[in-house]
Parts: C-alpha cells; structure tokens; sequence
C-alpha cells in the first residue's frame, strides 16, 4: 500500500472536569487516499470524538491528547494559530450531524460558503461565489442561485444538510469528515444524501470517514469498517469482511441486534448489560463484562488489534476472536 | 382486588370486537402570521393538515405499526387517541364504548386503559421525583393508598429488569437511556392499561439496547394481552414487531395491511418508495438510485387530488382531478390502499401521463 493520506497511531484522549473520562484509548488506524472508512459504534463509543479530534475541536484546556496524527505532511497534534486555522476547512473538513446548529442564523448560506473561501483563499469576492453557486448546484439542490440567499431557517432539513456539504467542500479539502451526517434525515431524505456523499467521494477523489451508529448506511457509502467500542477500535477491515465474518463477538452481537430478518416470532439476539462507563473502564476488555466468551485474561488484559485468518487488513482486537487469528 | 384495577375496563366484546376505532379523525394547527409588523396586511389564513380524516381499527391483542415521514401527522394522530390535544372532528370507540361522549364511557376510564411512551426518556420523567415516586404517583393519584402503590411500583421496576432496591431510589439523570425507557414502560403499565401507545419508544436507544427494550415489550403483552399501537420510523423494526401496517403521508392513511402484505407486495407507490429508501445491509449490491426526489412536502395547504402525486413516478392527469378513496384490496378486506391504480372506476389507465418534474424516472 503507497503512504495513507492519514495515519493516526495510539491516540488517547481524556477529558478532566467534574468527571474524568478516557474517551479515546490508544486509537491507531490509516485512510488511504480517496478511501471511505466507517466508524462504527454506540453512544459513548469514542467515534465522534476520534472525528473531533482530528480537527483539534475539543477545549484545550479540559482536554489531554497524546499520540500522533499526520494527515499527508502534516503533523496534526503540533498544529497552532493560523496553520492550524489553514488546515481546518482547507485540507480537512467537517459535516455535523444538526446542519440547522452548524450554521449561523443570522447569515444567507451563500454569505457563508463565500466566507469560507475568502478565508482560505486569495480571491475576489465574485470569484469566490461563483465557486459558492457552482458548490450549491453540484451538491442538487435545486434553484441554486436563489437557495444562495436563503437563510437556514428557510430550508429543510436535508437541503440544509446538501448546504453544509456545500461548505465542507467549498477548499476542497482532501479529508472529509462526516459526524453522523444522516442521522436527523427521514429515510427517504438520507438515502439521497448518502449516495449524494458516494457521487461527489467518487468525482472528488477525497477521503472520507464517515462516522455513524446505523451499520446500513455505513455499509451503503464505505470501502472498509472500523468497529469502535469504550474508545478503542475493537474491529477493522473491509465491508464486506466485517459485515458477513464479524470476528469480534462486540461486532457480531450489533449485527444480530439489528433487526433485519430476525422471524418476528423470535426473541432478538441482545446484548445484555449497558456500554461501559468511560470514567472508570474495567482493566481488561471493555466489552468483557458483557461477553459470552469472557475469561480471566479477558477481565485482566487490554487485546491488541490482530490479523485474522484469510485476510490481513481483517483485525480484531479480542482474546477469543471468532474467527482463527492469522498468526496463531 | 384494588379499586383501581376493578375500575379498569374488562373484555366487553370478546375477540372480535375491536379494541379500539378511530373514525374520521381530523386535526388542523391554524399557522400563526408573524404579528410583528402590524400594517403589513395578513394573507389567507392557512392550516397545517396534521391529519385529515384517518380512520382505522386496532384489534385486540394486536400491534399496530405506523410508518410515515415527519410531517405526515403519525405523531398528531397518537397524540389525538390519548386525547392529549382535542380533535376538531372524528370519534374514538374503545371496546364497543363511546370515548367521552353521552352514554359513553368517562376519560379518566379511557385514560386508564390507555398508556403512552414517548421517544425522549429523559423528558418524560419528573426529575425531582424518584423512580419509585415516578411509578407510584399515577395509581396514587388515581386513589390507591400510598402503600399499595409503592408496592406496586417496587413489583413493576423488578418486572422490567431493574432491582427495586438499586434503581428505586435514584432519579432520572442517573439512569442510563435504556434504564430510563425501562421505567416510562413500568409507569405505563402502572394502570394494567389495555392499550400502548408507543410513540419512537425505542427510537433514542443503542442498537444493543434497542433489542433488550424490544424483548422486554414483546414478554409484557404476552403475559398482559397487551394492545400495542406501535410508532416508529425504523422500517426493519416495524416489520420485526407488527402484526399489521399503516402507512401515512400528509395526514391520510395511504395503505393498512398485514405486515407481510404491506413489506411483500405494497399497493401504494408511497409504500414502495419508503420501503426501497431503507439502507442495504449486502455491501455487494448496495442501493443505486433514490427511489423519492426531495423532502417530505409542507403539510400547510397540501396539494387537491392525489397528496403524493407531485413525488409519484406513476402520476398521471386523473390524480390531480381526484382525490383516491381508500380501497380493499383483497377478499379478507385486511389490506386496502388509497391509490387510483387500484381502482378500475378511476379512470387511471385511460388518465394521460402527468409532467412531473420532481419524481424520479
């Protein structure tokens, strides 16, 4: 595989207030260029915040990192001031899950995408809402030119969403991050999205994760899983590999639990217990207490991430993987 | 026996009677003209048709599940059955009996028989009282001594799966989210209601958690004959967990069936489209084209004739002229749909095509 475009190694990310909790635990993974990883997970999981984290958004001062992130040239973690405003929205950027918070109200949309490109760029304010028009229409939202002098409040909830898609994409970033982008849409709203970001990944050539908790529209836009749990990644590998041999039992219980053909006179395959407490994770396996195959080294020893059998960039981190480990 | 259980409606007409009716109910939100400037003069008055004329019956010991698009008036029409906000017409029949009406039955009884959980746990709970207290103050209110109905609220949280004597005691911010639904679901049954109403109940909930409060529900209206009136946008679950569908689309009922009629062999375009706009789990044929072109439309003024006909592929002139009447399908008259296809008198197949920009070819 040639240099990924990102490489993140042994993330940690603890947040300290009233209550201190260890939202990230070690996190390491790469995205190669124009690749879309999933982030799969919970509640509590750790995928906003690993997406959070790549654009330094937490309050620095509630906030301890350690570890290494390198997005093409660029060491991440040593970014400050205007490099690291150069960097937010120029090589990366954000969609948000609520685009009706991520806005500003008191400004058009146009207004917006137009900021953001003079911000970033050397280029006259004609220029720059041409691009802003040109972003509008290849994001489909009809009446383009009008839409760009509409405020938020005028717009529905999935043009809103094609609008902050819009402005995520108006530097054209080679990182996109999606933090639940579907979420708030009805379905028929969000299949239109999805395949919108499929199209646009396509045609762009970016890399994307995208994060979300619903495994169907992680599967309908992604190119390889990432599996989060008590914030770490507890399972990665291609779509296909994760979704149809899930080797980590975490994985295979979400998948059970997710109603698709379940015969409607059967109970559903639960996963008991509540997600773990990331104030005070247990010293093993953070998915021990609530695991079939749970043992003494499960309770005692964090597993690492480890091949599994038939391919290589299919991991699990699990003491009793479902599937033979590559190496046994 | 307490005195509130023997005030609890008993089965009046057997089986086949249903448990409850709902006839021609109709709700319109008057929409509120910006009064900021008082010389810029005040258009037509216009109405949010939350729901325009929804009829349907709800057997006993059945799960309803009802599907739709926000806006399309599935939360309004919940919310109308528990008499939460008033209706501006239509009747609601509950085993046989009249709902607050003359000779009819009272509704506080109604209300007794009839319990409702909503999507946002948090919310619902009084968060100054203790889970016991929450589960307590209804029957307590209704009468039954203090004691009684502390015991009784100690049986319900052991019933759902929490220790009365770990959970008992705490309040709401210190419940997890699924606890949290657990306990709406206890103080729901705190009445031995006959029918409820869940509105999103699961909807706020991690998929893991999601299964066990799905298991907990199917296990209480076993053991309780429970009636469940079942809301929810998650087509997968709706499927898992009815037993008949209704789908709606700018306040109207478009189609009801059996579960398997509406998923296998849909009527309805509307039904179609929503169901194909529901995410792949096959990474090797993932969904390729949009079935519907862009958002739910405005239930203010909503379009004369066909509701769906802007955003149908099969549209033709006919649908624009009237509105479909809501047909049976077949000879059990289980399944029927609210669409001009189905209809020979219509006149469809003779109808010439309609130019339709936003429908998806």
């Amino acid at each position: 595989m040639s240099k990924p475009l990102l490489s993140v190694r042994d993330l940690n990310v603890r947040f300290h207030g009233e209550r201190n909790a260890s939202a990230l635990n070690g996190v390491s993974f790469d995205l190669a260029e124009g690749e879309v990883l999933g982030l799969l997970g919970e509640s509590g999981s750790g995928k906003s915040v690993t997406l959070r984290t790549l654009l330094k958004l937490h309050p620095p001062a509630r906030t301890r990192m350690s570890g290494h992130i390198r997005v093409g040239d660029t060491d991440v973690m040593a970014l400050q001031g205007r490099a690291l405003e150069q960097y937010r929205g120029g090589m990366a950027s954000m969609v948000f899950q609520d685009p009706g918070l991520a806005f500003d109200p008191l400004y058009t949309v146009g207004e917006q995408i137009v900021e953001t490109i003079l911000a970033h760029e050397r280029i006259g304010a004609d220029a720059a809402r041409a691009r802003a028009l040109e972003l509008m229409e290849r994001v489909q939202i009809p009446q383009a030119r009008r839409r760009l002098d509409a405020y938020p409040f005028e717009m529905s909830g999935g043009m809103r969403q094609r609008a902050m898609i819009a402005l995520a994409l108006a530097c054209r970033p080679k990182l996109l991050l999606a933090d639940e982008p579907t979420t708030a849409l009805d379905a028929t709203v969000q299949i239109q999205v999805l395949l919108l970001l499929r199209e646009l990944q396509r045609e762009l050539g970016m890399s994307v994760i995208f994060v979300t908790h619903d495994i169907g529209a992680a599967v309908e836009v992604s190119d390889r899983l990432a599996v989060m749990y008590g914030g770490r990644i507890v399972e990665e590998g291609s779509v296909a590999d994760v979704v149809q041999r899930p080797a980590h039992p975490y994985t295979a219980g979400l998948l059970a639990s997710t109603v698709v053909d379940v015969p409607r006179d059967q109970a559903l395959p639960a996963i008991p217990g509540a997600p773990p407490d990331l104030a005070a994770l247990p010293p093993g396996c953070a998915f021990a207490p609530r695991c079939a195959h749970a043992s003494a080294q499960c309770r005692e020893q964090v597993p690492a991430l480890q091949a599994m059998e038939g391919d290589e960039r299919h991991r699990a981190a699990c003491w009793h993987a479902l599937l033979q480990p590559a190496h046994a | 026996m307490s005195a509130l259980e023997q005030s609890a409606v008993a089965d009046r007409g057997g089986p086949a009677q249903p448990l409850l009716s709902v006839k021609g109910l109709q709700k319109h939100f008057p929409v509120r003209e910006s009064g900021a400037l008082p010389w810029v003069k005040k258009g037509p008055a216009r109405k949010v048709h939350a729901v325009d004329g929804v009829d349907f019956a709800v057997a006993k010991g059945e799960t309803l599940g009802i599907v739709g698009e926000s806006g399309c008036g599935k939360s309004t029409t919940a919310r109308l059955i528990a008499r939460l906000i008033d209706a501006d017409q239509g009747s609601l029949v509950f085993d046989g009996e009249g709902v607050a009406e003359f000779g009819g039955m009272a509704l506080k009884d109604y209300r007794r028989n009839l319990q409702m959980v909503f999507q946002d746990s948090f919310a619902s709970l009084n968060p100054r009282l203790t889970m016991e207290e929450a589960i307590a103050f209804g029957p307590r209110a209704h009468g039954l001594p203090a004691r009684e109905a502390s015991a009784r609220a100690r049986a319900l949280l052991a019933r759902v799966g929490l220790a009365p004597e770990q959970f008992g005691g705490r309040y709401a911010h210190e419940l997890s989210g699924g606890q949290r639904q657990r306990v709406n679901i206890a103080r729901a049954l705190a009445f031995e209601p006959r029918l409820l109403i869940l509105d999103e109940a699961v909807a706020a909930l991690d998929k893991s958690v999601q299964a066990q409060v799905l298991n907990l529900l199917r296990e209480l209206k076993e053991e309780r004959g429970l009636t469940y009136l079942f809301i929810s946008h998650d087509l997968h679950v709706v499927r898992y967990f009815s037993d008949r569908v209704m789908v709606m689309y700018l306040g109207q009922v478009v189609e009801i069936g059996a579960v398997e009629a509406i998923y296998g062999a849909a009527r309805h375009p509307y039904t179609s489209a929503l169901l194909s706009a529901v995410p792949s789990m096959d990474p090797a044929n993932r969904t390729q084209r949009s079935p519907l072109a862009g958002d739910p439309p405005n239930p203010i003024d909503p379009p004369a004739g066909c509701r769906f006909r802007d955003r149908c592929v099969h549209a033709r002139a006919v649908c624009a002229e009237q509105a479909p009447r809501m047909l049976p399908l077949d000879a059990g008259g289980r399944h029927f749909a609210r669409c001009h296809m189905n209809d020979l008198a219509s006149g469809y197949a003779s109808s010439a095509p309609a130019a339709n920009p936003e429908a998806v070819q």
